[in-house]
């Protein structure tokens, strides 16, 4: 699992660097190495992200550490619709919009998602005083 | 679809086609305070008034489809919700199956002594949402409807705490159905936001007729661009959608959660979740497989197989593995778990067979199974008392001496579960099967044979209910007693049950209304405009 999330890594690095070199040569003002890097930079993030998020989700074993790769995924959706939303938009598209509304309502949802996960999690812990999911093992087969 | 107005903005006349919603959350919010104000003892009546708001609904939906009859099909507010036959009848199947799973729960819940008014508000809440998925046409309307059914469901799923006097392990039992159910459902959230996302870069649009209409320019020749293959890119957004769907209706590589929910969950609400909220995702299914992927259903590409061929592979799986799992068990809601997970197969058999003829047999399915299922579980519901908690199978034994008519009628709806001629179940399956065969493939009727299969293992554990109803000896006294809604309830079930059998014609005719405009893929100069 390690080396899988190592080699996650050094692919990120890979694409932070790769927009590193979309900076102009003369500087530019703090974000124009941000406005240079293409999409295909931010949806290889985002498609990274997502996966560290899957393998956290597969591979941990406290319910608040899954909880939180979940949220990673969704912000890796997040990211992922809005780099869309602006290479639609550079397109010329009507509808390019709809990227970023999307966002907005992940992030509402995922926060209502939040509060109920959490209150859950509360619920259980009062019952049963653990977060293990190993421990969690009443309902089997 | 063409929208409703031609101002470009949307008028209260538009706010009308969500009406039936509108009501739901109004009466939810109402019982919410109505259970402040009335005394402990009398908590019951919240049920009664959300009863009434569902009828209330009803009422509207009609209104609804009277009104707008001629315009029929049409879209509201930026094209983001449809009103056509399919989300006419996916919202009353939510309303009847919203309604009935109320009037069953009000005596249990006194059983439990856990009488809230929250209980049957989460149910409205739940139910709108589900109204949003079936008529949702943009992706991001059936996020917010699914996320809107989800997150009620959990909190129903969690709903009973912990009491010293009550059977073992109750509390621990919900509480853990309520996490696995929420940590799974909000992972398969997110893949399919992931896969949504993916579509939204190819296409520019989340609405699902315009996704429809640009997808099948990404597989034309010559898409290789110096950029990369797109598409790679579109399998795999219609991988990562269907697997996040998938997980939704409990089909079978994403179907662990299930059988732990369905034990868990307090009785009333695994009779609420097996019908309610699989029934509004299998709409969402439709929408998204059926409408915007639709055009990619088969590819003319004989490298890349169309999704039918995913379809058919998981719908084989999923019966098989649903049913196989189902003999062994020894609880009776983890029973039910398994025979749902098992239908949910049959009825992605619909989605295979790719003609009208299926399309319509999935709706008559669902409709059948919701009031066949809910009459099971409405005489599971009814053995639960002081004294016994009701959810093994042995707590059926001598059910035929105790309650005649109470065994009879769930001997109707197990021999409908089962598929026997004069049910609803088995015209639902008569037309899945009729749809796989019509359609002339060689595979599609060998899936068809795998199905016929599958009914022969199903009938084996329903027939372990009917021994045990009708040969089991009682080992305790408890008697059965029956609650005026819930004796109402079952008998309706049995009713609606017997009609869709011997009298199938309204219905089968509800079903074709519903799936009129899905059909086989839409040209694409039809789909774009």
């Amino acid at each position: 699992m390690n080396s899988l999330l190592c080699s996650a890594l050094f692919f990120l690095f890979n694409a932070a660097q790769a927009a590193q070199q979309a900076l102009p040569e003369d500087g530019g003002g703090p974000l124009a190495g941000l406005k240079q890097a293409g999409t295909v930079n931010f949806v290889v993030l985002a498609g990274l992200l997502f996966v560290v998020g899957m393998a956290g989700v597969l591979t941990r074993r406290n319910i608040i550490v899954i909880f939180m790769s979940i949220e990673l995924m969704l912000n890796a959706t997040n990211l992922n619709f809005i780099a869309f939303a602006r290479y639609w938009q550079l397109q010329g598209s009507l509808t390019a919009a709809n990227g970023q509304m999307f966002t907005l309502f992940v992030i509402v949802v995922a926060a209502a998602e939040a509060a109920i996960g959490l209150a859950l999690i509360l619920a259980h812990y009062r019952n049963r005083k653990t977060v293990e999911v190993d421990e969690i093992d009443l309902l089997k087969w | 679809m063409p929208l409703l107005n031609i101002l470009g903005y949307p008028t209260i006349y538009e706010t009308f086609a969500i009406l039936p919603e509108l009501l739901l959350v109004l009466f939810g919010c109402a019982a919410l305070v109505l259970d402040v104000l009335l005394p402990r003892e009398r908590k019951e009546l919240t049920a009664y008034f959300c009863l009434a708001g569902i009828g209330t609904a009803l009422l509207a939906l009609w209104q609804v489809f009277e009104t707008n009859r001629i315009r029929l099909p049409f879209t509201v507010f930026y094209g983001m919700i449809a009103v056509d036959g399919f989300s006419l009848t996916l919202r009353l199947v939510a309303l009847v199956a919203a309604a009935l799973a109320i009037a069953m729960a009000v005596k249990y819940l006194d059983v439990e002594e856990e009488q809230h008014g929250e209980y049957y508000a989460l149910i409205l809440f739940a139910t709108s949402g589900m109204m949003f998925l079936s008529s949702g046409v943009d992706f991001i309307t059936l996020y917010v409807g699914l996320e809107l059914m989800a997150l009620s469901v959990y909190v129903l799923v969690g709903y009973l705490k912990w009491n010293v006097q009550f059977h073992e392990k109750r509390g621990e039992k919900s509480s853990e159905a309520a996490l696995k159910y929420f940590l799974m459902g909000a992972f398969s959230s997110a893949i399919l936001l992931f896969g949504f996302s993916i579509i939204f870069g190819l296409t520019g649009t989340t609405n699902v007729e315009q996704v429809a209409g640009l997808l099948p320019g990404l597989f034309k020749a010559n898409m290789l661009t110096t950029t990369g293959d797109a598409r790679l890119m579109a399998i795999m957004g219609i991988a990562l959608v269907a697997a996040g769907l998938f997980f939704k209706i409990a089909a079978v590589p994403f179907h662990m959660w299930a059988p732990d929910a369905y034990e868990g969950a307090p009785t009333s609400v695994t009779a609420f979740m097996s019908v309610g909220p699989k029934a509004a995702s299998y709409a969402m299914l439709a929408r998204i497989f059926l409408v915007a992927f639709a055009p990619l259903r088969v590819t003319g590409d004989p490298q890349i197989p169309g999704w039918a061929v995913m379809f058919g592979v998981v719908a084989a799986l999923t019966m098989t593995v649903g049913n196989v799992a189902a003999v062994t068990q020894q609880n009776a809601k983890r029973l039910m778990a398994y025979s749902s997970i098992s239908h949910a197969g049959f009825i992605l058999l619909g989605f295979v067979a790719g003609n009208e003829m299926g399309y319509a047999g999935a709706v008559f399915y669902l409709m059948a199974y919701t009031v066949m299922n809910l009459g099971a579980f409405g005489v599971l519901l009814s053995l639960r008392s002081e004294e016994r908690v009701g959810d093994k199978l042995d707590d059926l034994n001598g059910l035929y001496q105790k309650q005649p008519a109470l065994a009879l009628m769930m001997l109707v709806c197990l021999l409908s579960l089962a598929g026997i001629p004069g049910t609803g179940g088995f015209m639902g399956k008569f037309y899945l099967f009729g749809g796989l065969i019509q359609a002339g493939n060689k595979w599609m009727n060998i899936l068809a044979v795998v199905a016929a299969l599958n009914v022969v293992i199903s009938l084996y554990y329903y027939a372990r209910f009917i021994k045990a109803m009708f040969t089991g000896k009682e080992k305790e006294e408890a008697p059965v007693t029956l609650s005026p809604p819930l004796h109402a309830t079952i008998v309706l079930t049995v009713i609606l049950v017997l009609v869709m059998g011997l009298y199938p014609q309204p219905f089968s005719q509800l079903s074709r209304f519903a799936v009129e405009r899905l059909g086989p893929p839409t040209p694409p100069q039809a789909a774009q405009k």
